[in-house]
């Protein structure tokens, strides 16, 4: 089977800085993975190397077998770490948008999504509050039948309840086949609703393991396993 | 459901304790069928691959039963129900009775505390 998402010993430094070096990640299908690590370990390098946003200095990544390019950006949902959507736009708009560039938005399932949140679809982005512009964006995203959803940081400046919402947004709408990669630093948060981590750290991937092996292996959660990694 | 987990134990093993004690409980009586892997998996707010982990857990331990079109049920098997009830009461007596020899009580001074109880509450 091919894996959804692979790197294989990939690197890329900025000038004299090497974000990222000797990266081997292998990722099947089905998957929800968290990409943690501390600030400035490399998680937002890695996703933008995956959807093409930067290439590689060394080694490669694969997306369903093919390098980033225009076939795997019709395969890649991504949210970024910043909401960027054109503000001048309602929620219509939007979907409008989204629809255009994107032959795998599912309209239906974006719509209900909004309805649970009771938005009003004549509502300007640029109104809404930075909470509700993340909620939007990552209807968007979750509202495509992709096969890998990169989310970066989607639950890093929301309240608990919000944060709520998203992931329970994120579980109930992916599709079995593909692979969600979540990346953050809020682990005891998103724990649950993984099925492997992936630790981070100085730029090379520390460890890749399922949540319940690490609980069974060490007694402890991945939260506090992460804290005592990491330990400052 | 209450769907809080402990840190300290994977978090399929604590669904599968969950969804016993609300089986042995009657909670969900025999032969009832129950929600979806997705829809269960939703509500107590986990990865829907760790659901179905407990699901096949609890089908091997032959609590449940899945038929293939409908969907999964209880089992209707009450001596399956019944042994695992007393499995899960020994594991309780079995903290239970740690927890007392810690503070150094020997069995039969717990047998007669838990009697001194039983009289208090009938008072």
């Amino acid at each position: 089977m091919t894996a959804t998402f692979e790197c294989r010993d990939l690197g890329k430094s900025f000038g004299s800085t090497q974000a990222l070096r000797n990266v081997n990640i292998s990722i099947a299908p089905g998957r929800v993975v968290g990409l943690l690590g501390p600030n400035g370990s490399g998680k937002t390098t890695l996703i933008k190397l995956a959807n093409g946003l930067l290439s590689p200095s060394h080694g490669e990544v694969l997306i369903c077998g093919e390098e980033p390019g225009p076939e795997s950006k019709a395969l890649v949902s991504y949210l970024p770490d910043k909401t960027c959507m054109p503000m001048w736009m309602n929620v219509e708009q939007l979907m409008d948008f989204f629809q255009d560039f994107y032959a795998d938005f599912d309209r239906q399932r974006a719509e209900t999504m909004l309805d649970r949140l009771g938005l009003d679809r004549k509502k300007k982005l640029r109104q809404m509050s930075k909470g509700t512009k993340e909620k939007v964006q990552l209807i968007m995203v979750m509202s495509r039948k992709a096969k890998l959803y990169l989310l970066d940081e989607p639950i890093g400046g929301v309240d608990p309840a919000t944060r709520d919402y998203i992931l329970d947004t994120i579980i109930r709408n992916y599709d079995p086949e593909a692979v969600v990669l979540i990346s953050t630093h809020l682990i005891s948060d998103v724990e649950k609703v993984l099925d492997e981590v992936l630790f981070i750290n100085q730029g090379q991937i520390a460890l890749q393991a399922s949540v319940d092996d690490i609980r069974q292996q060490y007694g402890k959660s991945v939260d506090e396993y992460f804290r005592e990694v990491f330990k400052c | 459901m209450d769907w809080t987990f402990n840190n300290d134990m994977p978090i399929y093993s604590q669904l599968v304790d969950k969804i016993k004690l609300s089986i042995v409980s009657g909670q969900l009586p025999p032969g009832e069928k129950l929600s979806t892997v997705r829809d269960l998996a939703a509500e107590a707010k986990v990865n829907p691959n760790t659901m179905q982990r407990a699901f096949q857990e609890l089908e091997r331990e032959g609590l449940v039963f899945s038929q293939r079109s409908s969907g999964r049920f209880v089992t209707e098997d009450m001596e399956v129900i019944m042994e695992a009830k007393k499995a899960m009461a020994r594991q309780y007596i079995l903290g239970f009775m740690e927890n007392m020899e810690k503070l150094g009580y020997t069995p039969q001074e717990i047998i007669n505390l838990i009697k001194e109880g039983k009289e208090e509450d009938k008072q």
